[in-house]
Protein backbone atom coordinates (compact mmCIF):
# COMPACT_ATOMS: atom_id res chain seq x y z
CA UNK A 1 0.00 0.00 0.00
CA UNK A 2 1.36 3.39 -0.92
CA UNK A 3 2.03 6.31 1.40
CA UNK A 4 -0.24 9.28 1.86
CA UNK A 5 1.51 12.64 2.15
CA UNK A 6 0.12 15.24 4.57
CA UNK A 7 1.23 18.85 4.20
CA UNK A 8 0.45 21.95 6.24
CA UNK A 9 1.97 25.37 5.61
CA UNK A 10 2.90 28.38 7.68
CA UNK A 11 3.41 31.44 5.55
CA UNK A 12 4.99 34.70 6.66
CA UNK A 13 3.51 37.54 4.65
CA UNK A 14 5.31 40.88 4.97
CA UNK A 15 2.85 43.75 5.15
CA UNK A 16 3.71 46.73 2.94
CA UNK A 17 3.26 49.52 5.47
CA UNK A 18 5.42 52.67 5.55
CA UNK A 19 6.60 52.16 9.11
CA UNK A 20 7.19 49.22 11.43
CA UNK A 21 4.63 47.38 13.53
CA UNK A 22 5.59 48.89 16.88
CA UNK A 23 7.76 51.88 15.98
CA UNK A 24 7.90 54.77 13.52
CA UNK A 25 11.03 53.38 11.79
CA UNK A 26 10.99 53.40 8.03
CA UNK A 27 10.26 50.13 6.33
CA UNK A 28 12.18 49.52 3.14
CA UNK A 29 14.65 47.10 1.70
CA UNK A 30 18.18 47.83 0.62
CA UNK A 31 19.02 50.47 3.23
CA UNK A 32 22.46 50.56 4.88
CA UNK A 33 22.56 48.16 7.88
CA UNK A 34 20.99 49.45 11.09
CA UNK A 35 20.00 52.85 9.66
CA UNK A 36 16.32 51.95 10.05
CA UNK A 37 16.43 50.59 13.57
CA UNK A 38 15.02 52.87 16.24
CA UNK A 39 15.43 52.61 20.00
CA UNK A 40 12.26 50.46 20.12
CA UNK A 41 13.61 48.09 17.45
CA UNK A 42 16.95 47.91 19.25
CA UNK A 43 15.16 46.76 22.41
CA UNK A 44 16.46 49.66 24.51
CA UNK A 45 15.26 49.64 28.12
CA UNK A 46 12.44 52.09 28.81
CA UNK A 47 11.01 52.12 25.29
CA UNK A 48 7.42 51.13 24.64
CA UNK A 49 5.76 49.75 21.52
CA UNK A 50 2.93 51.66 19.80
CA UNK A 51 0.84 49.66 17.34
CA UNK A 52 0.63 50.70 13.68
CA UNK A 53 -3.04 51.17 12.70
CA UNK A 54 -2.38 50.31 9.05
CA UNK A 55 -0.82 46.94 9.94
CA UNK A 56 -3.94 46.05 11.94
CA UNK A 57 -6.16 47.19 9.07
CA UNK A 58 -4.23 45.10 6.52
CA UNK A 59 -4.31 41.98 8.71
CA UNK A 60 -8.07 42.35 9.18
CA UNK A 61 -8.56 42.92 5.43
CA UNK A 62 -6.78 39.62 4.80
CA UNK A 63 -9.12 37.91 7.25
CA UNK A 64 -12.16 39.19 5.38
CA UNK A 65 -10.63 38.10 2.04
CA UNK A 66 -10.53 34.47 3.25
CA UNK A 67 -13.96 34.59 4.91
CA UNK A 68 -12.51 34.36 8.39
CA UNK A 69 -13.87 35.69 11.65
CA UNK A 70 -12.04 38.79 12.79
CA UNK A 71 -11.14 38.78 16.46
CA UNK A 72 -12.71 41.83 18.15
CA UNK A 73 -10.09 41.95 20.91
CA UNK A 74 -6.88 40.39 19.70
CA UNK A 75 -4.00 40.06 22.13
CA UNK A 76 -0.24 40.39 21.65
CA UNK A 77 1.96 37.94 23.48
CA UNK A 78 5.67 37.53 24.06
CA UNK A 79 7.43 34.52 22.59
CA UNK A 80 10.65 34.24 24.56
CA UNK A 81 13.89 32.98 23.07
CA UNK A 82 17.48 34.14 22.81
CA UNK A 83 19.04 34.96 19.50
CA UNK A 84 21.31 37.89 18.63
CA UNK A 85 18.99 39.25 15.94
CA UNK A 86 16.18 39.51 18.52
CA UNK A 87 17.53 42.12 20.93
CA UNK A 88 14.47 42.25 23.21
CA UNK A 89 14.79 38.56 24.00
CA UNK A 90 11.23 37.98 22.84
CA UNK A 91 9.20 38.30 19.66
CA UNK A 92 5.93 40.17 20.04
CA UNK A 93 3.36 37.94 18.36
CA UNK A 94 -0.11 36.51 18.97
CA UNK A 95 -1.13 33.08 20.22
CA UNK A 96 -4.42 32.55 22.04
CA UNK A 97 -6.35 35.46 20.47
CA UNK A 98 -4.99 36.02 16.94
CA UNK A 99 -6.52 38.79 14.83
CA UNK A 100 -7.73 36.41 12.09
CA UNK A 101 -9.64 33.23 12.99
CA UNK A 102 -10.46 30.18 10.89
CA UNK A 103 -11.04 30.77 7.16
CA UNK A 104 -10.63 29.03 3.83
CA UNK A 105 -8.96 29.37 0.45
CA UNK A 106 -10.09 27.60 -2.72
CA UNK A 107 -7.38 26.29 -5.02
CA UNK A 108 -7.59 24.97 -8.56
CA UNK A 109 -5.28 22.18 -9.68
CA UNK A 110 -3.91 21.69 -13.19
CA UNK A 111 -6.50 18.99 -13.82
CA UNK A 112 -9.18 21.63 -13.22
CA UNK A 113 -10.17 19.99 -9.93
CA UNK A 114 -10.99 22.42 -7.12
CA UNK A 115 -10.17 21.98 -3.46
CA UNK A 116 -10.63 23.92 -0.24
CA UNK A 117 -7.63 24.48 2.01
CA UNK A 118 -8.72 25.47 5.52
CA UNK A 119 -6.87 28.24 7.30
CA UNK A 120 -6.44 27.55 11.01
CA UNK A 121 -5.78 31.22 11.83
CA UNK A 122 -3.49 34.14 10.92
CA UNK A 123 -1.72 36.32 13.46
CA UNK A 124 0.11 39.63 13.49
CA UNK A 125 3.73 39.62 14.60
CA UNK A 126 7.04 41.39 14.19
CA UNK A 127 9.95 40.09 12.15
CA UNK A 128 13.43 39.64 13.66
CA UNK A 129 16.64 41.23 12.37
CA UNK A 130 19.19 39.53 10.16
CA UNK A 131 22.31 37.61 11.15
CA UNK A 132 25.15 37.87 8.65
CA UNK A 133 27.64 35.05 8.96
CA UNK A 134 29.99 36.04 6.14
CA UNK A 135 32.57 38.81 6.03
CA UNK A 136 33.05 39.31 9.76
CA UNK A 137 36.15 37.14 10.31
CA UNK A 138 34.79 34.65 12.80
CA UNK A 139 32.11 36.94 14.23
CA UNK A 140 28.45 37.32 13.25
CA UNK A 141 27.17 40.70 12.08
CA UNK A 142 23.72 41.85 13.16
CA UNK A 143 21.52 44.12 11.03
CA UNK A 144 18.31 45.17 12.77
CA UNK A 145 16.66 47.06 9.88
CA UNK A 146 14.20 44.20 9.49
CA UNK A 147 13.47 43.94 13.22
CA UNK A 148 9.89 45.03 13.88
CA UNK A 149 8.69 44.64 10.29
CA UNK A 150 4.97 43.75 10.36
CA UNK A 151 4.14 40.20 9.27
CA UNK A 152 1.05 38.11 9.26
CA UNK A 153 1.72 34.44 9.75
CA UNK A 154 -0.91 32.37 8.00
CA UNK A 155 -1.28 28.84 9.36
CA UNK A 156 -3.15 26.23 7.32
CA UNK A 157 -4.73 22.98 8.40
CA UNK A 158 -2.84 19.88 7.13
CA UNK A 159 -5.12 19.77 4.07
CA UNK A 160 -2.66 19.37 1.20
CA UNK A 161 -1.73 15.93 -0.11
CA UNK A 162 1.15 16.61 -2.50
CA UNK A 163 3.61 19.27 -3.60
CA UNK A 164 1.37 20.40 -6.47
CA UNK A 165 -1.46 21.25 -4.07
CA UNK A 166 0.92 23.09 -1.75
CA UNK A 167 2.27 25.17 -4.63
CA UNK A 168 -1.25 25.89 -5.94
CA UNK A 169 -2.18 27.10 -2.47
CA UNK A 170 0.95 29.24 -2.15
CA UNK A 171 0.29 30.85 -5.53
CA UNK A 172 -3.33 31.52 -4.63
CA UNK A 173 -2.31 33.12 -1.35
CA UNK A 174 0.20 35.26 -3.25
CA UNK A 175 -2.59 36.32 -5.62
CA UNK A 176 -4.88 37.22 -2.70
CA UNK A 177 -2.39 39.30 -0.70
CA UNK A 178 -1.18 41.19 -3.77
CA UNK A 179 -4.73 41.73 -5.05
CA UNK A 180 -5.86 43.29 -1.79
CA UNK A 181 -2.66 45.33 -1.68
CA UNK A 182 -1.35 44.25 1.72
CA UNK A 183 1.94 42.75 0.48
CA UNK A 184 4.25 43.60 -2.42
CA UNK A 185 4.66 39.88 -3.13
CA UNK A 186 8.31 40.13 -4.18
CA UNK A 187 9.57 36.65 -3.33
CA UNK A 188 13.21 37.54 -4.05
CA UNK A 189 13.02 40.13 -1.26
CA UNK A 190 11.52 37.62 1.17
CA UNK A 191 8.09 39.29 1.09
CA UNK A 192 6.59 35.80 1.44
CA UNK A 193 8.38 32.95 3.21
CA UNK A 194 7.07 29.44 3.57
CA UNK A 195 7.54 26.90 6.34
CA UNK A 196 6.41 23.46 5.22
CA UNK A 197 5.19 20.77 7.63
CA UNK A 198 5.36 17.33 6.06
CA UNK A 199 4.43 13.90 7.35
CA UNK A 200 3.48 10.61 5.71
CA UNK A 201 1.14 7.82 6.75
CA UNK A 202 -0.68 4.83 5.37
CA UNK A 203 -4.16 5.98 4.28
CA UNK A 204 -6.65 5.83 7.15
CA UNK A 205 -3.99 5.83 9.86
CA UNK A 206 -3.42 8.68 12.32
CA UNK A 207 -1.04 11.48 11.33
CA UNK A 208 2.63 10.55 11.28
CA UNK A 209 5.42 12.51 12.93
CA UNK A 210 6.05 15.70 10.99
CA UNK A 211 9.12 17.70 10.17
CA UNK A 212 9.20 21.40 9.40
CA UNK A 213 11.31 22.75 6.56
CA UNK A 214 11.77 26.45 7.17
CA UNK A 215 12.19 29.66 5.22
CA UNK A 216 11.52 28.60 1.63
CA UNK A 217 11.28 31.71 -0.50
CA UNK A 218 10.18 30.52 -3.92
CA UNK A 219 7.40 28.31 -5.25
CA UNK A 220 9.95 26.17 -7.07
CA UNK A 221 12.13 25.56 -4.01
CA UNK A 222 9.03 24.79 -1.99
CA UNK A 223 7.95 22.12 -4.47
CA UNK A 224 11.43 20.59 -4.60
CA UNK A 225 11.90 20.69 -0.82
CA UNK A 226 8.56 18.91 -0.26
CA UNK A 227 9.38 16.16 -2.76
CA UNK A 228 12.83 15.68 -1.24
CA UNK A 229 11.44 15.44 2.29
CA UNK A 230 8.71 12.98 1.27
CA UNK A 231 11.31 10.72 -0.36
CA UNK A 232 13.50 10.92 2.75
CA UNK A 233 10.64 10.02 5.08
CA UNK A 234 9.57 7.08 2.92
CA UNK A 235 13.17 5.79 2.88
CA UNK A 236 13.47 6.10 6.66
CA UNK A 237 10.18 4.36 7.40
CA UNK A 238 10.61 1.61 4.82
CA UNK A 239 14.04 0.88 6.27
CA UNK A 240 12.35 0.35 9.63
CA UNK A 241 13.44 3.70 11.08
CA UNK A 242 11.50 6.45 12.82
CA UNK A 243 10.86 10.07 11.81
CA UNK A 244 12.24 12.52 14.35
CA UNK A 245 10.28 15.73 14.86
CA UNK A 246 12.77 18.40 13.81
CA UNK A 247 13.30 21.59 11.91
CA UNK A 248 15.07 21.21 8.59
CA UNK A 249 16.81 23.64 6.31
CA UNK A 250 16.64 23.27 2.51
CA UNK A 251 19.45 24.44 0.25
CA UNK A 252 18.08 25.26 -3.20
CA UNK A 253 21.51 25.42 -4.84
CA UNK A 254 22.51 21.88 -3.89
CA UNK A 255 18.96 20.45 -3.59
CA UNK A 256 19.80 19.02 -0.17
CA UNK A 257 18.34 19.50 3.30
CA UNK A 258 19.74 19.07 6.78
CA UNK A 259 18.44 19.02 10.31
CA UNK A 260 18.65 22.47 11.90
CA UNK A 261 18.01 21.86 15.54
CA UNK A 262 16.10 19.41 17.63
CA UNK A 263 12.90 20.88 18.98
CA UNK A 264 13.12 19.45 22.48
CA UNK A 265 14.44 22.48 24.26
CA UNK A 266 13.78 25.15 21.68
CA UNK A 267 10.07 24.44 22.04
CA UNK A 268 9.60 26.12 25.39
CA UNK A 269 8.87 29.70 24.40
CA UNK A 270 7.06 30.57 27.66
CA UNK A 271 4.43 32.71 25.95
CA UNK A 272 2.57 35.24 28.05
CA UNK A 273 0.41 38.29 27.21
CA UNK A 274 2.61 41.33 26.54
CA UNK A 275 2.13 43.70 29.49
CA UNK A 276 3.21 46.65 27.29
CA UNK A 277 0.32 46.23 24.88
CA UNK A 278 -3.43 46.39 25.42
CA UNK A 279 -5.88 44.27 23.46
CA UNK A 280 -6.44 45.64 19.93
CA UNK A 281 -10.12 46.41 19.35
CA UNK A 282 -11.83 46.04 15.98
CA UNK A 283 -15.44 47.22 15.83
CA UNK A 284 -18.38 46.22 13.62
CA UNK A 285 -18.05 49.61 11.99
CA UNK A 286 -14.37 48.97 11.18
CA UNK A 287 -15.36 45.70 9.55
CA UNK A 288 -18.13 47.32 7.49
CA UNK A 289 -15.65 49.97 6.30
CA UNK A 290 -13.12 47.30 5.32
CA UNK A 291 -15.72 45.22 3.49
CA UNK A 292 -16.88 48.25 1.53
CA UNK A 293 -13.30 48.99 0.44
CA UNK A 294 -12.38 45.37 -0.38
CA UNK A 295 -10.53 45.28 -3.73
CA UNK A 296 -11.46 42.66 -6.33
CA UNK A 297 -10.31 39.19 -5.23
CA UNK A 298 -8.66 36.74 -7.65
CA UNK A 299 -11.73 34.45 -7.72
CA UNK A 300 -14.09 37.30 -8.61
CA UNK A 301 -11.63 38.59 -11.21
CA UNK A 302 -11.54 35.17 -12.86
CA UNK A 303 -15.35 35.08 -13.06
CA UNK A 304 -15.33 38.57 -14.57
CA UNK A 305 -12.69 37.62 -17.15
CA UNK A 306 -14.81 34.65 -18.21
CA UNK A 307 -17.98 36.74 -18.42
CA UNK A 308 -16.60 39.96 -19.92
CA UNK A 309 -13.94 38.61 -22.27
CA UNK A 310 -15.35 35.14 -23.04
CA UNK A 311 -12.12 33.54 -21.83
CA UNK A 312 -11.97 29.82 -21.05
CA UNK A 313 -11.78 28.64 -17.43
CA UNK A 314 -8.10 27.81 -17.91
CA UNK A 315 -7.15 31.12 -19.58
CA UNK A 316 -9.10 33.15 -17.02
CA UNK A 317 -7.43 31.27 -14.16
CA UNK A 318 -3.93 31.90 -15.49
CA UNK A 319 -4.52 35.56 -16.29
CA UNK A 320 -6.24 36.41 -13.00
CA UNK A 321 -3.67 34.58 -10.88
CA UNK A 322 -1.46 37.58 -10.29
CA UNK A 323 -2.62 41.16 -10.12
CA UNK A 324 0.29 42.27 -12.32
CA UNK A 325 -0.57 39.76 -15.06
CA UNK A 326 -4.26 40.64 -14.82
CA UNK A 327 -3.54 44.35 -15.13
CA UNK A 328 -1.22 43.75 -18.09
CA UNK A 329 -3.80 41.60 -19.86
CA UNK A 330 -6.60 44.10 -19.33
CA UNK A 331 -4.39 46.97 -20.47
CA UNK A 332 -3.41 45.13 -23.67
CA UNK A 333 -6.99 43.99 -24.32
CA UNK A 334 -8.30 47.53 -23.95
CA UNK A 335 -5.59 49.11 -26.10
CA UNK A 336 -5.80 46.40 -28.75
CA UNK A 337 -9.56 45.98 -28.83
CA UNK A 338 -9.39 42.16 -28.80
CA UNK A 339 -9.37 40.23 -25.53
CA UNK A 340 -8.81 36.78 -27.03
CA UNK A 341 -5.75 37.97 -28.97
CA UNK A 342 -4.48 39.80 -25.88
CA UNK A 343 -4.91 36.62 -23.80
CA UNK A 344 -3.03 34.55 -26.38
CA UNK A 345 -0.16 37.00 -26.60
CA UNK A 346 0.20 37.48 -22.84
CA UNK A 347 0.20 33.72 -22.16
CA UNK A 348 2.14 32.85 -25.32
CA UNK A 349 4.82 35.10 -26.78
CA UNK A 350 5.10 37.43 -23.78
CA UNK A 351 5.23 34.67 -21.15
CA UNK A 352 7.86 32.79 -23.18
CA UNK A 353 10.07 35.86 -23.53
CA UNK A 354 9.70 36.79 -19.85
CA UNK A 355 10.58 33.26 -18.91
CA UNK A 356 13.61 33.10 -21.20
CA UNK A 357 14.95 36.44 -19.93
CA UNK A 358 13.97 35.60 -16.31
CA UNK A 359 11.96 38.79 -16.05
CA UNK A 360 8.85 39.58 -14.07
CA UNK A 361 5.85 40.89 -15.99
CA UNK A 362 6.19 44.21 -14.13
CA UNK A 363 9.62 44.59 -15.78
CA UNK A 364 8.45 43.66 -19.27
CA UNK A 365 10.27 45.74 -21.91
CA UNK A 366 7.06 45.63 -23.97
CA UNK A 367 4.33 47.57 -22.17
CA UNK A 368 0.65 46.61 -22.13
CA UNK A 369 -0.10 49.63 -24.34
CA UNK A 370 2.56 48.57 -26.86
CA UNK A 371 1.23 45.02 -26.98
CA UNK A 372 -2.24 46.51 -27.43
CA UNK A 373 -1.01 48.57 -30.37
CA UNK A 374 0.52 45.46 -31.93
CA UNK A 375 -2.75 43.59 -31.49
CA UNK A 376 -4.67 46.46 -33.06
CA UNK A 377 -2.43 46.34 -36.17
CA UNK A 378 -2.85 42.58 -36.35
CA UNK A 379 -6.58 42.91 -36.03
CA UNK A 380 -6.96 45.60 -38.71
CA UNK A 381 -4.84 43.59 -41.14
CA UNK A 382 -1.88 45.99 -41.25
CA UNK A 383 0.46 43.12 -40.39
CA UNK A 384 0.28 39.33 -40.50
CA UNK A 385 0.78 37.20 -37.40
CA UNK A 386 4.21 36.18 -38.64
CA UNK A 387 5.28 39.82 -39.04
CA UNK A 388 3.67 40.57 -35.67
CA UNK A 389 6.19 38.29 -33.98
CA UNK A 390 8.99 40.15 -35.73
CA UNK A 391 7.56 43.50 -34.55
CA UNK A 392 7.21 42.10 -31.01
CA UNK A 393 10.89 41.08 -30.99
CA UNK A 394 11.92 44.55 -32.14
CA UNK A 395 9.71 46.20 -29.55
CA UNK A 396 11.20 43.90 -26.87
CA UNK A 397 14.67 45.00 -28.00
CA UNK A 398 13.66 48.60 -27.38
CA UNK A 399 13.31 49.75 -30.98
CA UNK A 400 10.17 51.76 -30.22
CA UNK A 401 6.39 51.45 -30.44
CA UNK A 402 4.95 48.83 -32.82
CA UNK A 403 3.55 51.51 -35.16
CA UNK A 404 6.96 53.16 -35.43
CA UNK A 405 8.68 49.80 -36.00
CA UNK A 406 6.18 48.80 -38.73
CA UNK A 407 6.72 52.16 -40.43
CA UNK A 408 10.51 52.22 -40.08
CA UNK A 409 11.01 48.66 -41.30
CA UNK A 410 8.36 48.84 -44.00
CA UNK A 411 6.51 45.84 -42.59
CA UNK A 412 3.01 46.85 -43.61
CA UNK A 413 1.07 44.05 -45.18
CA UNK A 414 0.47 44.69 -48.86
CA UNK A 415 -3.05 46.00 -48.98
CA UNK A 416 -2.81 47.14 -52.59
CA UNK A 417 -4.21 44.13 -54.48
CA UNK A 418 -2.89 45.52 -57.79
CA UNK A 419 0.72 45.31 -56.62
CA UNK A 420 0.24 41.80 -55.26
CA UNK A 421 -1.52 40.74 -58.45
CA UNK A 422 1.49 41.81 -60.49
CA UNK A 423 3.83 39.76 -58.30
CA UNK A 424 1.56 36.71 -58.61
CA UNK A 425 1.41 37.13 -62.39
CA UNK A 426 5.22 37.22 -62.55
CA UNK A 427 5.54 34.05 -60.47
CA UNK A 428 3.08 32.18 -62.67
CA UNK A 429 4.84 33.36 -65.84
CA UNK A 430 8.30 32.34 -64.54
CA UNK A 431 7.37 28.88 -63.23
CA UNK A 432 5.61 27.18 -66.11
CA UNK A 433 6.51 23.55 -65.13
CA UNK A 434 5.12 24.00 -61.61
CA UNK A 435 2.00 25.67 -62.99
CA UNK A 436 1.41 22.73 -65.37
CA UNK A 437 2.01 20.25 -62.58
CA UNK A 438 -0.50 22.10 -60.36
CA UNK A 439 -3.16 22.21 -63.03
CA UNK A 440 -2.83 18.44 -63.70
CA UNK A 441 -3.20 17.52 -60.02
CA UNK A 442 -6.34 16.49 -58.16
CA UNK A 443 -7.86 18.74 -55.46
CA UNK A 444 -6.02 17.10 -52.55
CA UNK A 445 -2.65 17.49 -54.21
CA UNK A 446 -3.45 21.04 -55.30
CA UNK A 447 -3.83 22.02 -51.67
CA UNK A 448 -0.27 20.94 -51.04
CA UNK A 449 1.21 22.22 -54.26
CA UNK A 450 -0.12 25.74 -53.83
CA UNK A 451 2.42 26.06 -51.01
CA UNK A 452 5.21 26.49 -53.53
CA UNK A 453 3.56 29.60 -55.02
CA UNK A 454 2.71 31.03 -51.58
CA UNK A 455 6.36 30.62 -50.60
CA UNK A 456 7.55 32.39 -53.75
CA UNK A 457 5.13 35.25 -53.22
CA UNK A 458 6.06 35.67 -49.56
CA UNK A 459 9.71 35.72 -50.56
CA UNK A 460 9.05 38.35 -53.20
CA UNK A 461 7.06 40.51 -50.77
CA UNK A 462 9.34 39.86 -47.78
CA UNK A 463 6.40 38.32 -45.93
CA UNK A 464 4.20 41.35 -46.30
CA UNK A 465 1.48 39.77 -48.41
CA UNK A 466 -1.85 39.25 -46.68
CA UNK A 467 -2.06 35.44 -46.54
CA UNK A 468 -5.81 35.18 -47.18
CA UNK A 469 -5.68 37.64 -50.01
CA UNK A 470 -2.66 35.89 -51.56
CA UNK A 471 -4.26 32.46 -51.35
CA UNK A 472 -7.41 33.65 -53.04
CA UNK A 473 -5.47 35.44 -55.76
CA UNK A 474 -3.27 32.38 -56.48
CA UNK A 475 -6.27 30.05 -56.66
CA UNK A 476 -8.08 32.35 -59.06
CA UNK A 477 -5.09 32.74 -61.35
CA UNK A 478 -3.94 29.10 -61.31
CA UNK A 479 -7.40 27.74 -62.03
CA UNK A 480 -7.75 29.95 -65.12
CA UNK B 1 4.02 20.61 40.17
CA UNK B 2 7.06 20.37 42.36
CA UNK B 3 10.27 22.07 41.36
CA UNK B 4 13.48 20.13 41.82
CA UNK B 5 17.05 20.95 40.94
CA UNK B 6 16.57 19.51 37.46
CA UNK B 7 13.76 21.99 36.70
CA UNK B 8 15.83 24.82 38.17
CA UNK B 9 18.65 23.95 35.79
CA UNK B 10 16.25 23.87 32.84
CA UNK B 11 14.63 27.23 33.69
CA UNK B 12 18.04 28.77 34.27
CA UNK B 13 19.17 27.53 30.86
CA UNK B 14 16.10 28.97 29.11
CA UNK B 15 16.73 32.32 30.83
CA UNK B 16 20.48 32.09 30.16
CA UNK B 17 21.21 32.46 33.89
CA UNK B 18 24.21 30.88 35.56
CA UNK B 19 23.10 29.09 38.73
CA UNK B 20 25.63 27.53 41.08
CA UNK B 21 24.72 24.01 42.08
CA UNK B 22 25.00 25.01 45.72
CA UNK B 23 22.15 27.52 45.26
CA UNK B 24 19.87 25.07 43.50
CA UNK B 25 18.13 23.67 46.60
CA UNK B 26 17.34 27.13 48.01
CA UNK B 27 16.03 28.27 44.62
CA UNK B 28 13.82 25.16 44.37
CA UNK B 29 12.29 26.00 47.74
CA UNK B 30 11.56 29.59 46.79
CA UNK B 31 10.07 28.64 43.42
CA UNK B 32 7.92 26.01 45.14
CA UNK B 33 6.65 28.70 47.52
CA UNK B 34 5.60 30.82 44.54
CA UNK B 35 3.82 27.85 42.98
CA UNK B 36 2.05 27.17 46.28
CA UNK B 37 0.74 30.72 46.18
CA UNK B 38 -0.46 30.20 42.61
CA UNK B 39 -2.16 26.98 43.71
CA UNK B 40 -4.01 28.99 46.31
CA UNK B 41 -5.11 31.48 43.65
CA UNK B 42 -6.37 28.58 41.54
CA UNK B 43 -8.96 27.84 44.25
CA UNK B 44 -10.78 31.13 43.61
CA UNK B 45 -14.13 30.65 41.85
CA UNK B 46 -13.76 32.43 38.51
CA UNK B 47 -16.60 30.66 36.68
CA UNK B 48 -18.35 33.97 35.99
CA UNK B 49 -15.25 36.01 35.24
CA UNK B 50 -14.14 36.62 31.66
CA UNK B 51 -10.43 35.97 31.06
CA UNK B 52 -8.40 39.12 30.56
CA UNK B 53 -5.04 39.83 29.01
CA UNK B 54 -4.49 43.11 30.82
CA UNK B 55 -5.65 44.59 34.15
CA UNK B 56 -6.85 47.82 32.53
CA UNK B 57 -10.28 47.80 30.91
CA UNK B 58 -9.17 49.81 27.88
CA UNK B 59 -8.00 48.94 24.39
CA UNK B 60 -4.79 49.70 22.55
CA UNK B 61 -4.45 53.20 21.05
CA UNK B 62 -3.14 52.93 17.50
CA UNK B 63 -0.75 55.26 15.72
CA UNK B 64 -0.88 56.42 12.11
CA UNK B 65 1.42 54.68 9.68
CA UNK B 66 4.02 57.43 9.46
CA UNK B 67 7.80 57.36 9.62
CA UNK B 68 8.83 59.33 12.69
CA UNK B 69 12.09 57.78 13.90
CA UNK B 70 15.48 59.22 12.96
CA UNK B 71 18.55 57.15 12.12
CA UNK B 72 20.35 56.51 15.43
CA UNK B 73 22.95 54.10 14.12
CA UNK B 74 26.03 56.07 15.11
CA UNK B 75 24.85 56.50 18.70
CA UNK B 76 23.93 52.82 18.95
CA UNK B 77 27.31 51.77 17.52
CA UNK B 78 29.09 53.95 20.10
CA UNK B 79 27.65 51.94 22.98
CA UNK B 80 27.92 48.51 21.32
CA UNK B 81 30.70 46.22 22.57
CA UNK B 82 31.73 45.54 18.98
CA UNK B 83 30.62 46.90 15.62
CA UNK B 84 31.89 46.89 12.06
CA UNK B 85 30.60 48.13 8.68
CA UNK B 86 27.38 49.32 10.28
CA UNK B 87 26.66 45.94 11.89
CA UNK B 88 26.73 44.98 15.54
CA UNK B 89 29.15 42.13 16.08
CA UNK B 90 28.45 39.11 18.26
CA UNK B 91 30.28 35.80 18.76
CA UNK B 92 29.68 33.64 15.74
CA UNK B 93 26.30 31.89 15.79
CA UNK B 94 25.96 28.84 13.60
CA UNK B 95 22.63 27.21 13.11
Amino acid sequence: MSWEVVIGLEIHVQLNTNSKLFSGSKLSTGAEPNTQASLVDLGMPGTLPVVNREAVRKAALFGLAINADICRHSVFERKNYFYPDLPKGYQTTQLAEPIVGAGEVEIQLESGEKKIVRIHHAHLEEDAGKSLHEDFHGMTGIDLNRAGTPLIEVVTEPDMRNAEEAVAFARKLHAIVTSIGICDGDMSQGNMRFDVNVSIRKPGEPLGTRTETKNLNSFRFMEKAIKLEVERQIDVLEDGGEIVQETRLYNGDTHTARSMRSKEDANDYRYFPCPDLLPVAITDKDIETLKAAMPELPGARKERFMADYQLSDYDADLLSGSIATAAFFEGAAKAGGDAKLAANWVMGELAAKLNADEKDITDSPVSAEQLGQLIARLKDGTISSKIAKQVFEACWAGEGDPDAIIEAKGLKQMSDSGELEKIVDDIIANNTPQVEDYRNSDDAKKKKKIGFFVGQAMKATQGKANPQQLNQLLKDKLEK
Amino acid sequence: MAIDSKVVAQVAHLARLKVDEGDSAALSDRLNDILAMVDQLQQADVADVAPMAHPLDVTQPLRDDEVSEPNVRDKAMDIAPAAEDGCFLVPRVIE
